[in-house]
């Protein structure tokens, strides 16, 4: 896969610490961090789908984007599943990210398996493991992610 | 303020309220924020008309990140060295989120301290909707 770069800024953090409600002074204010300087929260290497030029669940100019529009979909056929959902995330961080770093991020994809459930039919699950390098070349987080497609939604019973 | 292994031993815990009446805008600044524009997320007329879901639902990663504010604030800043979850049920618009961390062992490995942690976010139904592990660097 290719790499993606993802220059971290420090508005960037503060925008993705208010989206997860954590007002802790270190992801905006460096007065306050002096210990470690402002770092980003743990689960914001996830941020780098901004970065990734064809990441998929961003509407794009010109393309026909599957959210509702004039009708409930903007697609002519129905999406052949509910769309895959997140099933695990896992890091393991070697330092963490700092504003002013500018990540190189490759993903690989790792196992698949399946599953039958009661509540959503076949399950296909998907892992990708994802490396986060700095400007140096030294790894800051290992990520491994697994995504499940449904073959329907999942029954709220 | 980092946690002391001195202090510290299996089976303590500690746990926040995360989330209250979890809102569908804070769904949608999730959604700004990490760039994950999926209409299940933000689309009711999508996620009801061809998803078929009773309505929008939160990010996964809103959970993950929900549950990472408890998990900081109990461990300190940049001390994390693992955080891993699996998502056992949807969030939904209006859920408020209970997150907990129990210490599961005290432990040094090359002089450094460390402690382990099995976490647990659970929806106003007692359902749990994330549950997961940590590991933290902690002072002696």
């Amino acid at each position: 896969m290719t790499k993606i770069t993802f220059p971290v800024e420090a508005s960037h953090i503060m925008m993705f610490a208010r989206a997860v409600g954590d007002s802790n002074p270190v992801y905006h204010d460096a007065a306050a961090a002096k210990d470690t300087g402002i770092i980003a929260p743990p689960s914001f290497a996830q941020a780098v789908a901004q970065f990734d030029p064809d990441y998929f669940l961003r509407p794009k100019p010109n393309e026909k984007w599957f959210g509702s529009a004039k009708g409930p979909t903007g697609i002519d056929t129905k999406p052949t599943s509910s769309g895959g959902l997140h099933a695990e995330q896992h890091y393991e961080y070697h330092r963490h990210i700092r504003p002013g770093d500018v990540l190189t991020v490759e993903t690989k994809p790792g196992k698949t398996w399946e599953k039958e459930s009661k509540r959503a039919g076949k399950l296909t699950f998907r892992e990708r493991v994802t490396e986060y390098r700095d400007q140096n070349g030294e790894l800051v987080i290992t990520a491994r992610g697994v995504g499940v497609t449904t073959e329907r939604p999942v029954d709220q019973g | 303020m980092a946690l002391k292994a001195s202090a510290l031993k299996a089976g303590d815990s500690h746990s926040e309220r995360v989330v209250e009446n979890l809102s569908r805008t804070q769904i949608v600044q999730y959604a700004g924020a990490s760039g994950d524009y999926n209409p299940l997320h933000s689309d009711e007329v999508y996620t009801t008309q061809v998803a078929g879901y009773p309505s929008v639902f939160a990010h996964g990663m809103l959970t993950m990140g929900l549950t990472g504010k408890m998990l900081t604030n109990y461990v300190g800043d940049g001390t994390l060295t693992k955080f891993g979850v699996r998502f056992t049920n949807q969030v939904w618009p209006g859920d408020t989120l209970d997150s907990k961390a129990t210490v599961t062992a005290v432990r040094e490995e090359g002089g450094q301290h460390y402690v382990d942690l099995t976490l647990s976010t659970t929806n106003q139904d007692g359902k749990e909707v994330v549950a997961g592990s940590a590991t933290a660097r902690i002072d002696p």
